[in-house]
């Protein structure tokens, strides 16, 4: 990957206040002199008529996108549409976990093309995101899901991407928590991938809006897409609750709402809309130091630098665009902590929220042009889309600049429902709430 | 918690049904063409706001219900057999 030169003219806008290079001397010198020369991340800028592209949607993925078109493929005169504030979307409700383990060879590729530029980010961004990879451990408790667990840890290692099988007693040496003999479902092991971990999502959020904006994004925030301007073949514009913006390309990545932003330019998607509830207990001293997935339920659990144990199940069921839960799976989720760690029995639970996703039809995401012309859709990540931010931007960025597929997004494409050609990682069939 | 009212066994919460997606899919004739097939089967309206949709009493009478239900407010409008055909309301939900 080489950037390339601008082949646009930078157009002329009021002078933009810069954050400046953040680094241990700059905190020195800034800590010196009273802390009072930082200045905010990202500047909050007024829309213009018209840009080359607009984005819909300033969470994880649209910013990410913004930052690539400008820093990698050399196309600055980008919008971001944000209806709220940056960061209170999607990317600051997930779980923060960052893995590749995945069945299918074209999802492993993917996610771990994602995996090496969380590796990177950091330094990329000039920014702490935090990136831990403290490893992903995926337990396995019956004979026929270690098999299937070895073949996928086969299939990821043909791949070049790590996968280490993980006995049952070094299973308790890496999480003493864990109760292997409990009578419903004793754990026989499990794949660990060293490589996985979590990264702090706000920081991922302002990170890439920082970046965006030094790169020459213009970062618009409480600005909502009312309705899509179009001609017979293409988008021409966005109206919005400041104004009509005027635009080449517009990019919907709006997960969660894809379906509601898409029916605007008469579009139906493979889409279905549910919530996915997260948890976070009280802080407690550090008992957790990697990843675990539970494989009898649908149940993970990390714990934040801050002490607390961030955990999830599966989502509610329902199509729902309430962003809150219901307690049926807050019992269950609660069950199925406790029967993995029983020592988390008397652990209160601090927080509890909701986030509603897009559940496509297959469980895969999309990355794709769409039968409008002009019209890119990033979305459908169901509930992994954050571990997907850095590759979900870089190969939309690369859908927008060269009008073709980024190589290891190429089988993301919206035509592969109608192709019968579905990555199905579950074999669970088009039932949204199944997968 | 929904409380879902079945027709044959009264109210009942919702952990005692399976939900089954859209019910305002409709198979298309067998004549119909692949865009037309691709549509039933991946497509869906996925409205923020009332929908009409399949839960089957797996826990209960094992019946397949139709329910209109609002899908911020989470507010159950009407429920009945799979060959009623309500409309759905043309109000926001409560």
């Amino acid at each position: 990957m080489t950037a390339e030169p601008n082949p646009e003219p930078v157009p002329t806008r009021a002078a933009r206040e810069s954050s400046g290079r953040y680094s241990g001397w700059r905190l020195l010198v800034e800590g010196l002199g009273g802390q009072r020369g930082w200045r905010p991340a990202w500047s909050k800028a007024t829309p213009r008529p018209r840009y080359r592209v607009v984005i819909v949607g300033g969470g994880g993925h649209g910013l990410a996108t913004a930052y690539y078109l400008a820093s990698e493929y050399g196309i600055r005169d980008v919008a971001v549409l944000e209806r709220g504030p940056i960061g209170l979307g999607n990317v600051g409700r997930n779980t923060t976990i960052i893995r590749s383990n995945y069945f299918l060879p074209d999802n492993i590729r993917f996610y771990d093309y994602s995996l090496k530029l969380w590796e990177r980010l950091e330094r990329r961004l000039n920014f702490n995101t935090m990136v831990s990879q403290r490893g992903t451990l995926n337990l396995f408790h019956t004979e026929a899901q270690r098999d299937l667990f070895t073949r996928r840890a086969n299939l990821m290692r043909l791949l070049g991407v790590d996968a280490v099988p993980v006995t049952r007693e070094a299973v308790k040496l890496l999480v003493p928590l864990v109760d292997l003999d409990n009578g419903r479902y004793p754990v026989l092991g499990g794949f660990l991938q060293p490589r996985g971990g979590t990264v702090r999502h706000d920081a991922v959020a302002w990170g890439y809006a920082r970046a965006a904006c030094q790169a020459g994004v213009d970062i618009i925030e409480h600005c909502e897409v009312t309705g899509m301007r179009r001609d017979a073949r293409r988008v021409t514009g966005v109206d919005t609750t400041r104004g009509l913006i005027e635009a080449d390309t517009i990019c919907l990545a709006v997960a969660g709402h894809s379906s509601q932003l898409a029916a605007m330019a008469g579009l139906t998607l493979p889409i279905e809309t549910h919530v996915l509830q997260a948890f976070v207990s009280e802080a407690i001293k550090p008992v957790l130091d990697v990843v675990v997935t539970y494989g009898a339920g649908h149940f993970y659990i990390s714990q934040s630098d801050k002490g607390g144990l961030v955990f999830g199940g599966a989502i509610d069921g329902y199509n729902t665009y309430g962003q809150r839960g219901t307690l049926p799976i807050a019992e269950e989720v609660a069950m199925e902590a406790v029967t993995l760690m029983p020592g988390l029995a008397r652990v209160k639970v601090l927080r509890q929220w909701g986030g509603v996703m897009d559940m496509s039809m297959d469980g895969s995401p999309i990355i794709s042009k769409t039968p409008v012309d002009g019209l890119i859709l990033n979305g459908g990540w169901c509930y992994g889309g954050f571990k997907a931010i850095p590759a979900g931007g870089m190969c939309t960025a690369h859908l927008i600049a060269r009008d073709a597929p980024h190589p290891v997004a190429a089988h993301l494409d919206l035509g592969r429902f109608a192709a019968g050609l579905t990555l199905d990682e579950r074999g669970a069939g088009p039932f949204p709430y199944a997968h | 918690m929904l409380r879902i009212r079945c027709p044959w066994c009264g109210e009942r919460d919702e952990t005692e049904f399976r939900y089954r997606g859209d019910a305002s899919q409709s198979r298309p004739a067998a004549d119909a063409g692949l865009a037309a097939f691709s549509a039933y089967v991946y497509e869906r309206k996925n409205p923020r706001g009332w929908h009409l949709e399949w839960w089957l009493h797996v826990g209960g009478c094992r019946a397949l219900l139709k329910l209109v239900r609002h899908t911020v407010t989470h507010e159950i409008r009407w429920v009945g057999t799979a060959q009623d055909q309500p409309s759905l309301p043309q109000e926001p939900g409560r």
